[in-house]
């Protein structure tokens, strides 16, 4: 709890930052606030308290995953650092981005559906504004709106579920829906089921599971990169607490209604962001399309209803998240402003920085599933998973779509190890060598030694 | 420690090599294997054939899964490791010339994959095994898409998804055995043989193909050979080394080691298949090798055809096809290496591939003609050559199974000598011409590299019996484990 009260007031002291002019430290001040805030939410394991007469619960569930996002966060500073740079209106933008984690961390520690809300709604705000952060291009503005109205558009479904179910139930407390439930399982009326199903809906809009994600490639591609490497994470990581904590523990009484519906979103969600992903040129919709697929694998894991989901979801999180941080962080170093950025524009990478080549390779081999990396063990996990409860089909699919995630992810590769390019060496400032380092050496830890990071 | 030193310090030394970035980093590369080979001798001097355990290791990896860090080491694992470990040296060695690769990236991929193949070769857990067996892919991949000759792209890629799609049917087959293993279930090797030899019939023969895949491309074995050949040509000699002498070796390895005994009742079903498959692969590689206008796409094919004889000698199920496979994966790996090595001083010196482009090279160089003859007897399997033992008992094998199989795959040693021989006669003798003219015998360096691996194709030939005898205790270890079962199940 004390780090979510953190992240609240670096939120309010950025915003003041502006006025007392204290602008040049203070995204510093803010990425190591964040990380702070990390160990601080680590000093309440395994105490399970409840804070606003119940609305938010303080668990092992929702202390790993605030751990995790205020792990990204602080990363995410120190990567964009460059983006503040470029920005006139810094604290505005650092106080968004700390707001966006004050909902994600909601988003992991709810027990009240209006707290749910309260945490989409700060999130996703925040995120509308930071997509269209960049005023002048008519991508980055096309992203904010997309984001805006799709957003809203899943937000209207979800609160609509939530009217059902509080309709069917009398009550917001997801404690109190799941005792309901299982106690009255026979005689609940027909608009729960219709509301359980609506809040599936929203959810599945905000991980961008298909065939709601058709928001994620635009978006992806029109916002600046740094928004969106802080969308591909900590907004995914989020989105996916809260869909675990409604699916796993209040709504699993009731898993028949929903559960051939989710499977079929996951199954579709693997098979056409792969083959969507295949046709891509842009790196930003290569990479939104693999996030797409990566909701598939964990809405995989998912839909197995088991209670080891929990610590696989949150395992391929961190092994996802790691990667993509990567991936953006050079992705973020190559861009040249105002211009998209494309396969082919990495070609000769290895040859003019070998640095950026190498750790790119590495990100794109741990979302392609190669061992030792983080990505393989997370895919293996979820696959394990689908077979110990008998979905040998699902897995089939699941194997035969990472087979084409290894195409795409290999045309980059490939590009990179080719000649051509203007073989331009780009000079990386001595914090951006040392980060690159860092998560290198995270994602070899996290490959190696899973165990150690399957908390839940 | 001995093992742990063995696996590791490849690893090592290729970190060492990225972070340092050494001026001479072919020289630490060296070293580095150099000291890689005393540690396996010491090994070879330190075992014990008749105790399985004086290398093993097992330490808890991922507890929670019943995953450990599980190595072993027996006859066959020893003799494997070995030829990695002395192969290496001369790999990095025979780079030291000039025009070859001098970054320290090109050599620590090498030593990466020193170490994925020592692990594959030594892992008595699935889960390790699978993990060592996708690494041992990454690092060649790599050195065959950054060194590679014309198309490398396209033909490295093709090599890349044919053995990641064999290698995740393997991890579909593990898996499913995993969740066979009583209690909390494990991937340890002897909890699976146990979980694999408990299913019906059908059941194992799902799990053979699942497993028979991925080691048929790893291989390969016809019908999953047509990676193999473009990759060989387009690879830079290290890599086509690292292929064809090191690394098609793990398919015939995890033929004896895991799949023979997991699921015997699957290999009496369709071990026959599988001969068949292999023969047709050994018949079918030689006619095109008889036609091969290429020299190094010719020694390519030559290589599916004695790996068909090798995977079919294995599935005879009989002790001297599986001593004679062991034996002859050792000289294949020698000859093969050899072969490769001379192929390459081929096309460096004439810059060309093309058989009919280069005759009379032995007027000019009478060394150089001399040992590639000894190492190519050694490929056609003459008598006091390498070749001879493996083969011979291969083909015995066959012939005690079946005696129109042994008839037919014996071919290969006289396709073998046809190919081969015309190959010889048409380089290396007849008249000296525009391409031959100032060919120029063996350098000191190349001498340094061709005749211990000459001297290795005679002493093998001449007297293989330490060979034998190390890999005779574990041959019939697992033979046994096969009998056992199907005598308790008859």
């Amino acid at each position: 709890m004390n780090a979510l009260y953190i992240i609240c007031g670096l939120g309010i002291a950025s915003l003041v930052a502006e006025i007392i002019n204290f602008k040049k430290w203070f995204v510093a001040v803010a990425g190591v606030g964040v990380a702070v805030a990390a160990v601080i939410a680590a000093t309440d394991w395994n105490s399970s308290t409840h804070y606003f007469s119940e609305m938010v619960i303080i668990d092992n569930f929702s202390i790993s995953f605030t751990i995790l996002i205020c792990a990204i966060g602080a990363i995410w500073f120190w990567m964009a650092h460059d983006y503040f740079h470029d920005e006139t209106h810094v604290t505005d933008q650092s106080a968004l981005i700390l707001f966006a984690l004050v909902g994600a961390i909601i988003l992991t520690s709810f027990n009240n559906m209006s707290m749910l809300f309260l945490g989409i709604e700060i999130l996703s705000i925040s995120l509308y504004v930071l997509a269209g952060s960049r005023k002048d291009s008519i991508f980055s503005n096309e992203a904010a709106f997309k984001y805006f109205l799709m957003g809203s558009f899943a937000t209207g479904f979800l609160l609509m579920g939530i009217a059902l179910v509080y309709g069917a139930t009398g009550t917001f407390e997801l404690t109190k829906i799941a005792v309901y439930t299982s106690e009255h399982h026979a005689q609940l009326p027909g608009f729960f089921y219709a509301g359980v199903l609506l809040i599936m809906i929203g959810m599945s809009f905000k991980v961008s599971a298909v065939p709601f994600h058709f928001w994620a490639p635009d978006v992806y591609q029109g916002s600046p990169s740094a928004i969106t490497a802080f969308m591909s994470t900590v907004v995914k990581v989020a989105a996916f607490a809260a869909f675990l904590r409604l699916f796993i523990n209040v709504f699993s009484v009731v898993q028949s209604t929903w559960l051939f519906t989710l499977q079929a979103i996951a199954i579709f969600t693997l098979i056409l962001s792969s083959v969507t992903a295949v046709f891509q040129s842009n790196i930003k919709r290569l990479l939104a399309y693999s996030s797409v697929g990566h909701a598939g694998y964990i809405l995989l894991s998912l839909v197995t209803g088991s209670a080891e989901s929990n610590g696989v979801i949150f395992y391929y999180l961190i092994g996802y998240s790691v990667a993509s941080l990567l991936a953006f962080a050079v992705l973020i170093q190559l861009e040249v402003k105002d211009k998209e950025t494309s396969i082919d524009d990495f070609k000769g990478l290895f040859k003019s920085n070998p640095l950026l080549a190498v750790a790119m390779t590495v990100a794109l081999l741990s979302m392609a599933g190669i061992p030792p990396l983080p990505g393989f063990f997370g895919k293996y996990l979820a696959l394990s998973l689908a077979l110990s409860v008998g979905y040998v089909g699902f897995s089939i699919v699941a194997i035969l779509t990472s087979l084409v995630g290894v195409y795409y992810y290999f045309k980059v590769i490939i590009s990179m190890f080719q000649e051509g390019g203007d073989g331009k060496t780009l000079t990386l400032s001595s914090s951006i060598r040392l980060l690159l380092f860092v998560l290198l050496g995270l994602t070899i830890v996290v490959g190696i030694f899973p165990a150690l990071f399957q908390v839940i | 420690m001995l093992t742990l030193f063995i696996i590791f310090w490849p690893l090592v030394a290729a970190i060492l090599l990225f972070l340092f970035r050494p001026a001479n980093s072919r020289i630490f590369a060296f070293a580095a294997s150099l000291l890689e080979l005393i540690a396996s001798l010491a090994i070879v001097y330190l075992f014990d054939a008749s105790s399985i355990d004086t290398f093993s290791i097992s330490v808890p990896w991922i507890q929670k899964l019943g995953i450990s860090f599980s190595v072993g080491m027996d006859g066959i694992s020893l003799l494997l490791v070995l030829l990695t470990t002395v192969l290496t040296p001369f790999i990095i060695f025979s780079s030291f010339g000039n025009g070859q690769p001098k970054s320290h990236t090109f050599y620590g991929l090498i030593l990466l994959m020193q170490m994925a193949l020592v692990g594959v070769f030594m892992a008595r857990d699935g889960f390790l095994f699978y993990v060592f067996w996708e690494m041992a892919l990454i690092p060649i991949y790599f050195i065959c898409l950054m060194w590679g000759g014309e198309n490398r792209g396209r033909v490295t890629f093709k090599f890349f998804v044919y053995t990641l799609a064999g290698s995740l049917f393997m991890l579909i087959g593990l898996l499913y055995l995993y969740f066979q293993t009583g209690g909390d279930h494990s991937f340890d090797i002897n909890q699976l043989y146990l979980a694999g030899q408990s299913l019906t019939v059908s059941e194992q023969s799902y799990i053979f193909w699942a497993f028979f895949l991925a080691f048929a491309i790893k291989m390969p074995v016809f019908p999953f050979h047509t990676w193999q050949p473009d990759t060989y040509v387009t690879a830079p000699f290290q890599g086509t080394m690292l292929l064809s002498a090191i690394m098609l070796k793990m398919g015939i390895y995890g033929l004896i080691r895991w799949l023979l005994p997991m699921v015997p009742m699957g290999v009496e079903q369709w071990g026959s298949t599988a001969i068949i498959l292999s023969v047709i692969g050994i018949v079918y590689a030689s006619c095109i090798a008889l036609v091969q206008k290429d020299i190094k796409r010719l020694i390519a094919y030559s290589s599916i055809a004695h790996v068909g004889l090798i995977s079919a000698g294995v599935f005879t199920l009989t002790k001297i096809g599986i001593q004679g496979a062991v034996i002859q994966m050792i000289s294949h790996g020698v000859v093969v290496f050899g072969l490769f090595y001379i192929v390459e001083l081929i096309l460096d010196r004439t810059k060309t591939h093309a058989i009919s482009e280069i005759s009379g090279v032995r007027l000019n160089a009478p060394i150089f003609a001399s040992v590639f003859l000894i190492i190519l007897l050694g490929s056609i399997a003459l008598p006091f050559t390498s070749g001879f033992v493996g083969e011979f008992l291969l083909i015995n094998s066959l012939i005690q199974y079946s005696i129109v199989i042994g008839i037919i795959a014996a071919l290969t040693t006289i396709l073998g000598a046809v190919y081969m021989l015309r190959a010889f006669q048409q380089t290396m003798l007849g008249e000296v011409n525009q391409n031959s003219k100032l060919f120029l015998d063996l350098t000191t360096q190349e001498k340094i590299v061709l005749y211990p691996i000459t001297l290795l194709v005679l002493v093998i030939g001449i007297y293989p019996t330490p060979l034998l005898a190390l890999s005779e205790p574990a041959v019939n270890q697992i033979l046994m484990i096969v009998s056992d079962y199907m005598a308790s199940v008859k």
